[in-house]
């Protein structure tokens, strides 16, 4: 293509613009927090886009070295606080696996305990896939999905105040089981909110899913196959939505999840619609779906009911025995790993979290580059971070 | 006629603009004015009109700006503002109030002569509009022979004063949204150019009088006149809203993209000027829009079968969408229309944005053209016969298209799509 100098059509064909360097966050309405994107842009097109991280950084690795294991926990909530359910289990997951090395040590999470863990984590999800879907329509101009996704967040963020008396950062999942038991008629309760929830997730995909426009934005635009997700180490929803189906609670199952019926949706290319699998309205979809299966999780353990039982096993302290763990498990927005260095004291030597929104982001700059600023936010939106879990 | 304020053409000006209602209202109330020389009286007479049109359309985005938060709450499950007033009518008052009160912020580095002018532009010409715009036999301001040009005109250089406050404000944000906003609104002016033209051609007169007189009777109406204008009615509303930067087409001030776009720096007061001006605009076009295709002030029954004069007949011509209160029952409509629309549709990107505008609606809009010349080649003049010619071929384009665009669409688009996504699995 190397335009010869005298010839001055192909020149003018292509005239250079400047770059223009535009500073996107740590304020902006759509970078779902306090990410700063370093745009260079070519009128509308983006050159690259570089993520800065860091301005919601408390620390959370450091301050746990100085905490014991129960202490840490609220810290995790304010990690993904959208999930904060998940974040708490995580964390408890990698604890209980460390002291169960030793013999004796941990006596296992008793079967309610774990009834809860499933229930309360996937209601959980749904409200994160919820806000995701509401958020995500916003980025792409419709501001009612919004609105709706909110209303039954509510109703599920209701459920969790009676639960364990907090909305945003519950502390509910503890090493061992769960902090409180259900209150009475909470069952009945997700019940009636799960059969009022299910027939909206059809009513949210003819409004937004299926809509034209919001097509046209998503098919085909940043298109993450499953060898570069695979390779950036990119997790949960946006993985899946590039086709590939890994799911940690069904290829590496934890808790009790083998016992319940459930799928592992999967991104898939649609010709008719222009979809391409990994792309954005791929990982959109995933979730979608994913709030479903969630559904069929919550609606075996209403239909099976919780067995009887302690809700918390029986430990005389957190004190796990020397050594190391790294445990993960699947958190809405992908796998949320722990790495535990114990030396026998109550408190860890360290804590590492391994944070699938911040291998998301990493991404971005590949997704992104030679694309149009709105395209910018479809991705953002897509990839779905939460800044609290990328800085920690 | 040459365009410019020529000694002739000022005169012809204001003689047209003395038929309307205010001459009169002065002729009965302030005789005075009449005993002047005649260039002055009749200047004073405009000036008349024009106090009373200034007063009365900035009230306007008062209501509508309400209407639009009360119906954007009442689709999103709200109840919208209840706290000022009774069911929060009072709130728009209470929100002007306090952005009088708010610091009037201008950038340093910015232009700040540009900056302070371009909302006066943007706020001046989006109400300028209003002055061609007929809402009755004698309700306008001024009685233009070349009212929509004029219209047209006008509404153009809006752009100018989005340009301006973009570059002024000297931030990115603003000077992308600036930017976007001149191609959009410069792509947009040719289709409703060429929508406008469509109904110039039947009409073969640019005085918006005109163009109303000839639509007595919802037969009569140019959007049932030639299935052409039918399509070109929803060329040129589709465009209007992106002439006023409404969802789906709001890319100018895309909130989660640019912020706030072109008026991002903008605070107080000078804000509040942008914002009236939009549903301003909204309303010019919805009017324009009712003007044009939807017979103006004339309503669903031809006049000669209603008793004009009394109550009766104001009552009547209202309940069948005429007179005045028909103009702003259909503009409304069209304005709910447009409410509808942003608060369920998501935003185009840019170059879907102008894919639509140029390889969609311009070749459509030739296409109107073409056919509207060759309906006035065979039907010179309006007869019954053309008339049921042209209801029932758009009768049978309406079957076709929805029949052909699905079978999907006869369970609503979006279940047809749902459809499609599960087959493929």
């Amino acid at each position: 293509m190397a335009a010869p100098e005298q010839d001055s059509k192909i020149i003018e064909l292509k005239p250079f613009t400047d770059e223009m360097i535009v500073s996107m966050g740590p304020q902006h309405p759509s970078t779902h927090g306090v990410l700063r994107l370093e745009l260079k842009l070519d009128g509308e097109v983006v050159r690259d886009a570089i993520p800065h991280v860091g301005y919601l950084h408390r620390c959370f690795e450091k301050h746990s070295e100085n905490l014991n294991y129960q202490q840490i926990i609220p810290f995790t909530d304010r990690m993904d606080y959208i999930a904060a359910m998940n974040m708490n289990w995580g964390f408890c997951l990698a604890v209980e696996q460390l002291m169960a090395k030793e013999e004796g040590k941990f006596p296992g999470v008793p079967e309610r305990g774990e009834y809860l863990r499933i229930l309360i984590g996937e209601l959980n999800r749904i409200g994160s896939h919820l806000l995701s879907f509401g958020t995500y329509g916003m980025d792409i101009g419709a501001f009612t999905p919004f609105l709706y996704a909110f209303r039954d967040r509510e109703k599920i963020l209701l459920l969790f105040e009676k639960i364990c008396g907090a909305r945003l950062t519950y502390n509910y999942i503890r090493v061992g089981g769960v902090s409180r038991d259900t209150p009475p008629g909470f069952l009945d309760e997700v019940k009636e909110f799960i059969d009022y929830f299910e027939p909206q997730i059809d009513v949210y995909n003819s409004l937004l899913t299926a809509n034209r426009i919001f097509i046209e934005r998503t098919a085909n635009v940043a298109v993450m196959d499953a060898e570069m997700a695979i390779n950036y180490g990119i997790t949960g929803p946006n993985l899946r939505g590039a086709g590939l189906q890994w799911d940690l609670r069904k290829d590496e199952t934890y808790s009790i999840y083998d016992r319940f019926d459930f799928d592992v949706p999967v991104g898939r290319d649609i010709p008719e619609l222009g979809v391409v699998s990994g792309d954005c309205w791929n990982r959109y979809k995933v979730r979608m779906d994913e709030m479903k299966e969630s559904v069929r999780i919550i609606r075996q353990i209403l239909d099976s009911g919780l067995p009887d039982g302690p809700i918390q096993a029986e430990l005389k302290a957190v004190r796990p025995p020397k050594g190391e763990i790294f445990s993960r498990s699947e958190a809405p927005r992908g796998e949320l790993g722990f790495y535990i260095v114990s030396d026998g004291t109550p408190k860890p030597v360290r804590v590492k979290a391994k944070s699938p929104c911040f291998t998301a982001l990493s991404a971005l700059q590949e997704l992104s580059r030679g694309l149009m600023v709105a395209d910018i936010i479809a991705i953002i939106g897509s990839i779905d971070i939460v800044m609290g879990e990328v800085d920690r | 006629m040459p365009l410019g304020l020529q000694a002739e053409n000022l005169h012809q000006f204001f003689v047209q603009a003395s038929e309307n209602w205010a001459q009169r209202f002065a002729q009965e109330h302030a005789p005075f004015l009449t005993h002047l020389p005649a260039p002055l009286g009749e200047l004073a007479i405009m000036l008349a009109c024009c106090v009373i049109f200034v007063a009365v359309v900035p009230l306007l985005p008062l209501g509508l700006v309400l209407a639009e938060r009360k119906v954007s709450a009442h689709i999103q499950d709200r109840v919208g503002p209840m706290r000022v007033g009774p069911h929060g009518i009072l709130q728009t008052l209470a929100d002007g109030v306090k952005l009088i009160f708010k610091e009037d912020h201008i950038p340093r580095e910015g232009d700040r002569f540009l900056f302070v002018v371009s909302p006066y532009i943007i706020f001046a010409c989006s109400f300028a509009v209003f002055a061609a715009i007929p809402f009755g036999q004698s309700i306008l301001v001024s009685n233009l022979n070349i009212g929509i040009f004029y219209i047209m005109a006008i509404s153009s250089v809006v752009v100018m004063g989005v340009i301006m406050a973009g570059w002024a404000s000297n931030s990115k944000w603003s000077l992308l949204g600036a930017m976007r906003s001149a191609a959009q609104l410069v792509s947009y002016e040719i289709p409703i150019g060429l929508g406008i033209l469509t109904v110039v051609m039947l009409v073969q007169s640019l005085n918006m009088q005109d163009i109303v007189k000839g639509q007595d009777g919802i037969a009569n109406w140019i959007v049932f006149r030639t299935p052409f204008t039918f399509i070109a009615f929803f060329v040129f509303f589709i465009s209007a809203i992106a002439e006023v930067n409404r969802t789906p087409f709001d890319l100018p001030e895309a909130e989660s993209e640019l912020v706030a776009g072109f008026h991002t720096e903008y605070s107080g007061m000078r804000f509040a000027l942008f914002f009236i001006a939009e549903y301003a605009n909204m309303f010019a076009v919805s009017a324009i829009a009712a003007t044009l295709f939807l017979g103006g002030w004339h309503g669903i029954v031809p006049a000669e079968m209603l008793p004009q004069a009394g109550i009766l007949g104001f009552v009547l011509r209202a309940v069948t969408l005429g007179g005045l209160i028909g103009v702003v029952i259909k503009t409304l409509l069209l304005v709910f229309v447009m409410m509808w629309l942003r608060w369920t549709l998501p935003r185009l990107r840019v170059d879907q944005l102008m894919n639509l505008c140029w390889k969609y609606f311009i070749p459509i809009s030739f296409f109107n053209i073409l056919g509207v010349g060759i309906w006035g080649l065979i039907f010179p003049t309006d007869t019954l016969l053309s008339i049921v010619i042209s209801i029932v071929v758009i009768i049978l384009g309406l079957i076709l298209t929805f029949g052909v665009l699905g079978k999907s669409l006869s369970k609503g688009p979006s279940n047809s799509a749902e459809r499609r996504i599960s087959a493929t699995t």
